[in-house]
C-alpha cells in the first residue's frame, strides 16, 4: 500500500501527485488532504480511475483509502 | 456525498443572470461581475492610483470574499494556512493584473463579455486558453510553489477583515475616499444589490469551488469538465438575462460584433497576449482571481497575497500608462505584458526544475 501526504498543497497537485502514484498499478492507496476541494477532486478521480475511495475524517486533515474495484 | 445535492452548475447560471441583472442596475455593459476591473476601481478609490475615471468601492469583490468566509465559517471549512511562496504569488498577482487590464478584463468578464456579443473576447479565449496550456506543461512536470501550513485564525482572516472596512468606507464615504464622478467608475448598480450578489457569488463559487482557470486545466489535466460546464452556464445564464433584458427595457444589452464594443478594444493580438499572461500566472497561483478572492475567504493567507499583488498590479497599471482603453493598448503596457510573460515564465521554470522535488 502506497501512503501519499499532500497535505498543505492547493489543487491540482494532490490529484496530480494521486495520478502519478497511480500509474504504478498498486491495488491500494493512501493520500492525505487537508482542505476540501482536494478531498473532492482526489476522490472524483480515484473513482474514476476505477478505485473505491473511502474518506476518513482526522482533526483538520481527511484521509482517503483507495482500493482497486475487482 | 452532499456534494452533489449542490445544484452547482444551475447556481453558475444564476450568477451569471446576476451579473446581466447588475448591468441593468447601473454597473457598466458586460461589467456585471469583473475582478480586475473592480479591484482597480477599489485601489483607485483608496487613491493608490490616479485615474479618475475608475474609482469606486465595489461591494461585489467585499462580497464575494465575505460570502466565501461566511460559508467556510459555517461549514467547518474554513482553515486559516499560509507559507506556501506568498511573494512570488504576490508576483504572479501582480502580473496576472496587468494581463487582465491589457484585455480589458478577469476570465469572468471575458465571459460576460462574450455573452453580450464582443467578439474581441474570442481572442482572450483563446490567448487565456494557451496561457492556461503553458502552465499546464510545467504542472505535468512537477511545477508546484510547495505546502502551505496551518496558521492562526487571525492571519486566515486578514483579507474578509478589510472587505468589513472597505464596506464601513463605503458606507461612510469620508472625503478621503474618491468615487468616479465620470467614467466607469462612476456606474454603479444599488450597493444593497452589488453586494447581495457578491455574498451569493462568493458563497457558490466557495461551494462549487468556482475557478474560471480551472474548467480549463482540470479538462486538459484529467478531462474532467465540471467547472467547464459551470463555465458555459454562466455564460448561457448571462446571454439569456442581456436578451431578456434587451427585450423587456428597450436598452441594447447583446451587440453582436467587434466594434464599438464597451470599455474593450478590437487590438486581437493584445486581447490574446493580455489573457495569455493573465491564464499563465493565474494557473501558477492555481487559479483566477475570482478563485484567489474566495481562497482567502477561506482562510488562505497565500491567497491573500495574490490578491494584494493584483490591487499593486492594478495600481502600477494606472500609474505608469500599462492598462489599455477603448482606444486600445498603449506602448508602455504591450512592453509590461511581454516582460510579465518572461517573469512568469521564469517563475515556472525555477518552481518546476529548480527546486528540491521530494515533497
Amino acid at each position: 500500500m502506497k501512503k501519499i501526504d499532500a497535505r498543505g498543497l492547493s489543487c491540482p497537485e494532490p490529484v496530480l501527485l494521486l495520478r502519478r502514484a497511480l500509474q504504478k498499478g498498486e491495488d491500494e492507496y493512501v493520500i492525505l488532504v487537508d482542505n476540501g476541494a482536494a478531498k473532492e477532486n482526489c476522490l472524483r478521480f480515484g473513482e474514476y480511475q476505477g478505485y473505491k475511495v473511502e474518506i476518513e475524517a482526522g482533526g483538520d486533515d481527511f484521509c482517503l483509502h483507495l482500493k482497486k474495484k475487482a | 456525498m452532499d456534494k452533489d445535492k449542490f445544484p452547482f452548475t444551475l447556481a453558475a447560471g444564476c450568477l451569471g443572470a446576476g451579473a446581466g441583472i447588475l448591468t441593468a442596475l447601473g454597473n457598466p455593459s458586460n461589467m456585471g461581475l469583473c475582478l480586475a476591473c473592480f479591484i482597480r476601481d477599489t485601489v483607485g478609490a483608496l487613491g493608490l492610483h490616479g485615474a479618475a475615471a475608475t474609482s469606486y468601492i465595489r461591494p461585489e469583490v467585499c462580497g464575494i470574499v465575505l460570502g466565501s468566509f461566511l460559508l467556510a465559517l459555517y461549514r467547518g471549512e474554513f482553515r486559516p494556512k499560509g507559507g506556501s511562496a506568498p511573494l512570488t504569488r504576490f508576483v504572479l498577482g501582480f502580473w496576472a493584473m496587468i494581463g487582465c487590464l491589457m484585455f480589458l478584463g478577469c476570465p469572468l468578464r471575458m465571459v460576460l463579455r462574450l455573452a453580450g456579443g464582443d467578439l474581441n473576447a474570442v481572442a482572450g479565449l483563446a490567448g487565456f486558453a494557451l496561457g492556461i496550456a503553458a502552465g499546464v506543461f510545467f504542472l505535468n512536470r512537477g511545477y508546484s510553489l510547495q505546502r502551505a501550513y496551518k496558521a492562526n485564525f487571525l492571519e486566515g482572516s486578514w483579507l474578509s477583515l478589510v472587505q468589513v472596512g472597505l464596506l464601513v468606507l463605503l458606507f461612510l464615504h469620508p472625503a478621503f475616499i474618491r468615487f468616479s464622478t465620470d467614467g466607469p467608475g462612476s456606474l454603479h448598480a444599488p450597493v444593497v444589490a452589488s453586494l447581495a450578489l457578491g455574498l451569493a457569488a462568493g458563497a457558490a463559487a466557495q461551494r462549487g469551488r468556482l475557478c474560471f482557470v480551472g474548467g480549463i486545466r482540470d479538462w486538459l489535466l484529467f478531462k474532467d469538465g465540471r467547472l467547464l460546464k459551470a463555465f458555459c452556464a454562466i455564460f448561457l445564464g448571462a446571454l439569456l438575462s442581456n436578451l431578456f433584458l434587451g427585450a423587456f427595457t428597450g436598452k441594447i444589452f447583446f451587440h453582436l460584433g467587434f466594434e464599438g464594443q464597451p470599455i474593450a478594444h478590437n487590438d486581437a493580438l493584445w486581447n490574446a497576449l493580455g489573457l495569455g499572461l493573465a491564464g499563465f500566472a493565474c494557473l501558477l497561483l492555481g487559479g483566477c482571481p475570482l478563485r484567489q478572492l474566495v481562497l482567502a475567504g477561506e482562510g488562505a493567507a497565500d491567497s491573500a497575497a495574490a490578491v494584494l499583488g493584483l490591487a499593486v498590479g492594478a495600481a502600477c497599471a494606472h500609474n505608469f500608462g500599462l492598462a489599455a482603453s477603448a482606444a486600445g493598448p498603449t506602448l508602455n503596457g504591450k512592453a509590461a505584458v511581454l516582460i510579465g510573460l518572461a517573469i512568469t515564465f521564469a517563475i515556472a521554470c525555477f518552481n518546476t526544475y529548480g527546486k528540491d522535488r521530494s515533497l
